[in-house]
């Protein structure tokens, strides 16, 4: 450890050292940075997809999907945008002010650590990590040790393509954590459970460093059947691909159950057990098309909330399990017990509970009774309901009539609100995220008002009175003496 | 006799609020305005009792209470009227073509139930305006002022519950045991203005239910000032930045002055004849400076300036009178850098002036220290200017003036660094307590089998061409020729 404590101290200096030298502030240097990343992820998609797949077994489509497509196209867009994204914002000045000048630049913050998961550690470390040099920092990322050949291929091949004195990799996991914790950052972005983001803000907190925290929660998806029976078949497969689809459920914008209404629960059920098949074969377990379950210990949490018996008896699909092969059958439950592990914790797997209401109207009332997810599903065409959803529900996003897809959208910030997290990013985002906004004024030495100045009298006390209202006209004639305000 | 505040009214307090916010009270435009409006007979009705507060509490003179508590207040609520409509509407996003066929907004909504903790030093605006930004973004909202600033507190839990409709906003006053027990609370957000010492355990505190919070902290403000200049008017507007906002008790006060050696005998001797004009020969007299809030910062700042090799370098004032809770307006010069004074925020009315070889080392003494809420420049350089408003990192930045900056609704107000994370002011206020919710509206037009398992090589080349947005490309693997 106090070889790793040493490693710190001296990435750190080096780091401070580098921003200080003023080099990452450059357009230049940060465009290059990110062209670095789309070269390595061009170069190593192959490399890449294999840490991916012997972590998690994903198959190459979903990585290249979730994660190499999705970071280089990051990366493009920041390309793309970053000159229109430094360009200092004008403020407008109320009049008073003449002839001052006012305007926002966004600086970066300096030396920021991105701390990322296990499910996606490519992109979950790349992403954050784009924004962080597009803002113009330096910054050290620790993936997540629950992925260790992702961690181990990033630690190896970013110092080959990236400026390394700029940007550094340590592999480890929570005792590193910690000692990275201890020293002062200027912004912690950290992606986890809400356990961990507290701790890291308790850290943070010390130092008064800001953080994002992209954390989780059970993202609801309403079915409304009476306004979307004939798109049904669409509705099946968005709610299966978002949730066996992406890393087998282990995504903190997974789907993580169903509320619909008790008479077209069954129907819906036999609608899902074709599709599963249709995308997984009749043994899901060696369709290579299903990522497995990240550790043994993750593992022996599902299996445990899938043991309890009032859960168990509500399988209506799936339900095996093998723990050597890490691999858990996509599971639909049916009304499992509301009190149960599995309806209080997020899920983080392949099982589906479906919860049956006697009017989805009822589905508002039951997502506010849980902490505020990272996000709220709604299949329906319902105007009204739709409204209500907005209206009376709290997440970090609602998505209408799909799953998963807001995160593709780079016009749209990604992040949670309350327990499913603070602060967000993509796309522009991004850059704001590792950006301080700094206002700065200007004023002008030419001109000047006495009334600013003490000592203080009643002319002086009037003027200003009058002048900060913006009560122009008659600051004029106050002056000219043609009127006497007591105000 | 006041009732005891305790665990369970604590409880009570965010329970009831809950109820009125999940109700839906606090959510509609009407009841957002007729908040706003009371906040506005607030202002329009009980300026004299305010300015009486403030001159108990802080011998605050009449001008800084009208001017910098109420007129700023006044102008903060009217933006808000004004503009509320519009902050309160969706913003459009674009939409791209691997979301196609989709629209998308994001709209502003309430976190839900915050808290306002608020300073001593400028008690009516530094509630009220967080308040002001709270209610226009739908929010219930528990003040609690200062205790430092009593009669000032006592006046605005008078007014608030007197105006305001209580089921949604409501003060607690009292001090560290009060506000203990509120932090231990469940926030929807947490906006406190205050020193970094506290700042650290509000985050603590709000960490433990991952509560977003807005720190505004303080800093030493440094000011520089350039052989080319208009020394007199920045010395006037030094001046009146310092001793005239709360005689230097401000968090955006210039602190300390960086000037050159060859120079300064220039800015001292300006800053004692414009000191002469506006307080008079005999300063510790004048009505028209804030006097120390309470014997525990006068003692503080007696420390500073008592310390070994500083108390021998006032070059103007130094007099100090703890029965009045007075210090003269006090100008030092070249400090030992290592001293109490260089290394907390003053926050009185002394102004220490370190000269330097030349102009270039401002650069390096600033960033040795932590990040300031503001830094101030006085120069016609223009190349300075850039260099200075791109190099050094603080909260904000303005040249050729002092703290005017936080009276333009238009600019973010905010820290960094140490000063601290977030940002008010204008819609800055508005956003400060909404939650920006991302809302996708997709519909079920193509459904692309490029989505779904089982995963295929054909997929996977048409995906690639997808999320490259090449529309060549696409087309190629639709047709079978990729």
């Amino acid at each position: 450890m106090e070889a790793m404590k040493d490693t710190v101290d001296q990435s750190l200096r080096e780091m401070r050292e580098t921003f200080a030298s003023g080099r990452t502030r450059s357009v230049k240097w940060r465009k290059t940075q990110l062209e670095a990343i789309i070269e390595m992820v061009k170069d190593n998609e192959d490399k890449m997809c294999d840490v991916l797949f012997q972590d998690l077994g994903k198959h190459s489509t979903e990585a290249f999907r979730d994660e190499l497509g999705f970071v280089m196209r990051s990366a493009t867009t920041a390309l793309n945008c970053l000159d229109k994204w430094v360009v200092p914002k004008k403020s407008n000045l109320p009049l008073l002010f003449y002839p001052s000048t006012g305007k926002v630049i966004s600086e970066p913050y300096g030396t920021v650590l991105v701390l990322s998961s296990w499910n996606f550690p490519i992109s979950l470390s790349l992403d954050p990590m784009i924004g962080a040099i597009s803002a113009g920092n330096t910054v050290l990322l620790k993936a997540s040790e629950l992925s260790p050949s992702a961690s181990a291929f990033l630690a190896k091949t970013i110092p080959s393509y990236l400026d390394n004195k700029a940007i550094k990799v340590i592999e480890g996991g929570p005792d590193v954590a910690t000692i990275l914790l201890k020293h002062q950052w200027d912004k912690i972005f950290f992606t986890g459970s809400p356990r961990i983001g507290k701790i890291i803000m308790a850290a943070a907190a010390e130092h008064l460093t800001p953080v994002t925290l992209e954390l989780g929660g059970k993202c609801p998806t309403i079915v409304d059947h009476h306004s979307v029976s004939k798109d049904m078949k669409s509705v099946v497969k968005r709610i299966s691909g978002g949730k066996w689809g992406s890393c087998s459920g282990q995504a903190c914008i997974s789907v993580d159950y169903v509320l619909v209404e008790k008479s077209f629960a069954s129907s819906l059920i036999e609608m899902l057990k074709p599709m599963i098949r249709s995308f997984f074969g009749e043994n899901p377990k060696e369709s290579g098309c299903l990522s497995r379950i990240v550790t043994k210990k993750h593992f022996q949490r599902l299996a445990r909330l899938l043991n309890d018996p009032g859960v168990h008896a509500s399988i209506v699909y799936g339900g095996s399990m093998d723990e050597e092969k890490l691999y858990i059958e996509p599971t639909i439950l049916l009304d499992p017990p509301l009190d149960s592990e599995i309806m209080n914790e997020e899920i983080f797997g392949p099982i589906l509970p479906i919860i049956t209401l006697r009017d989805i109207q009822e589905s508002i009332g039951f997502i506010k009774s849980k902490p505020k997810p990272l996000a709220i599903y709604a299949f329906t065409k319902d105007e009204n309901l739709k409204t209500r959803i907005l209206s009376e529900t709290s997440s970090g996003s609602v998505t209408f009539n799909d799953v998963m897809i807001q995160y593709m959208c780079d016009a749209l910030p990604f992040g949670g609100v309350g327990e499913s997290g603070i602060g967000r990013y993509h796309g522009k985002y991004s850059f704001e995220c590792f950006s301080h906004e700094k206002a700065i004024m200007e004023g002008s030495l030419a001109m000047d008002l006495e009334a600013r100045y003490p000592p203080w009298n009643s002319f002086k006390l009037t003027f200003l009175r009058l002048a900060f209202r913006e009560a122009y006209f008659k600051l004029v004639l106050f002056m000219l003496g043609l009127k006497k305000y007591r105000e | 006799m006041a009732k005891v505040f305790q665990a369970a009214d604590a409880t009570d307090l965010v329970t009831d609020l809950r109820r009125s916010f999940d109700a839906g009270v606090t959510r509609a435009y009407e009841w957002r305005v007729t908040q706003l409006k009371k906040l506005l007979l607030i202002c329009d009705n009980h300026e004299p009792e305010i300015v009486s507060a403030l001159h108990d509490d802080l011998g605050k003179p009449e001008l800084e209470s009208s001017v910098y508590e109420v007129a700023l207040l006044r102008n903060s609520i009217n933006l808000a009227l004004k503009q509320l409509k519009d902050w309160m509407a969706p913003d459009k996003a674009k939409t791209s073509l691997t979301t196609f066929p989709a629209s998308a907004e994001i709209v502003s909504e309430p976190l839900g139930v915050v808290l306002v903790i608020s300073a001593w030093n400028y008690p009516f605006l530094l509630s009220i305006d967080p308040v002001i930004g709270a209610i226009s973004a739908g929010n219930a909202v528990v003040l609690k002022p200062s205790e430092l600033a009593p009669a000032s507190s006592s006046l605005l839990a008078t007014l608030l519950e007197q105006y305001l409709d209580s089921s949604a906003v409501r003060v607690v006053e009292g001090a560290v045991t009060e506000t203990t027990l509120l932090l231990e609370q469940k926030w929807d957000k947490i906006f406190y203005t205050g020193s970094s010492r506290i700042g650290r355990l509000i985050m603590l505190a709000a960490a433990k239910h991952l509560t977003p919070v807005v720190l505004e902290l303080g800093g030493k403000s440094p000011v520089v000032i350039d052989s080319d200049t208009n020394l007199k008017i920045s010395v006037k507007r030094i001046i009146a930045g310092k001793w005239g906002c709360n005689n230097g008790q401000a968090c955006i006060s210039p602190d300390y002055i960086l000037t050159t050696k060859e120079f300064s005998p220039k800015v001292i001797d300006a800053l004692k004849q414009e000191l002469e004009a506006f307080y008079g020969k005999n300063p510790m007299e004048s009505k028209d400076m804030s006097r120390i809030v309470n014997s525990n910062h006068f003692d503080r700042l007696s420390k500073m300036l008592e310390e070994k090799e500083v108390s021998d370098k006032i070059v103007y004032g130094g007099q100090k009178n703890r029965d009045i809770l007075k210090i003269a307006t006090t100008i030092l010069v070249d400090v030992p850098l290592d001293s109490l004074i260089m290394n907390e925020e003053i926050f009185g009315p002394l102004l220490p002036i370190i000269t330097l070889n030349n102009l270039e080392e401002i650069f390096d003494v600033i960033r040795s220290r932590p990040k300031p809420l503001a830094a101030y420049l006085f120069t016609q350089n223009q190349k300075l200017k850039e260099r200075f408003a791109m190099t050094v990192s603080a909260g904000g930045i303005v040249v050729n003036d002092i703290a005017v900056h936080l009276a333009v609704p238009t600019l973010p107000f905010g820290g960094v660094g140490e000063s601290e994370t977030g940002s008010y002011h204008g819609k800055f206020s508005f956003d400060a307590f909404s939650h920006k919710k991302a809302v996708l509206y997709k519909s079920f037009i193509g459904d692309a089998a490029i989505r779904y398992p089982p995963y295929s090589r054909g997929k996977l080349r048409l995906l690639k061409a997808l999320v490259n947005s090449n529309i060549v490309e696409i087309f190629r693997v639709l047709l079978g020729f990729s």
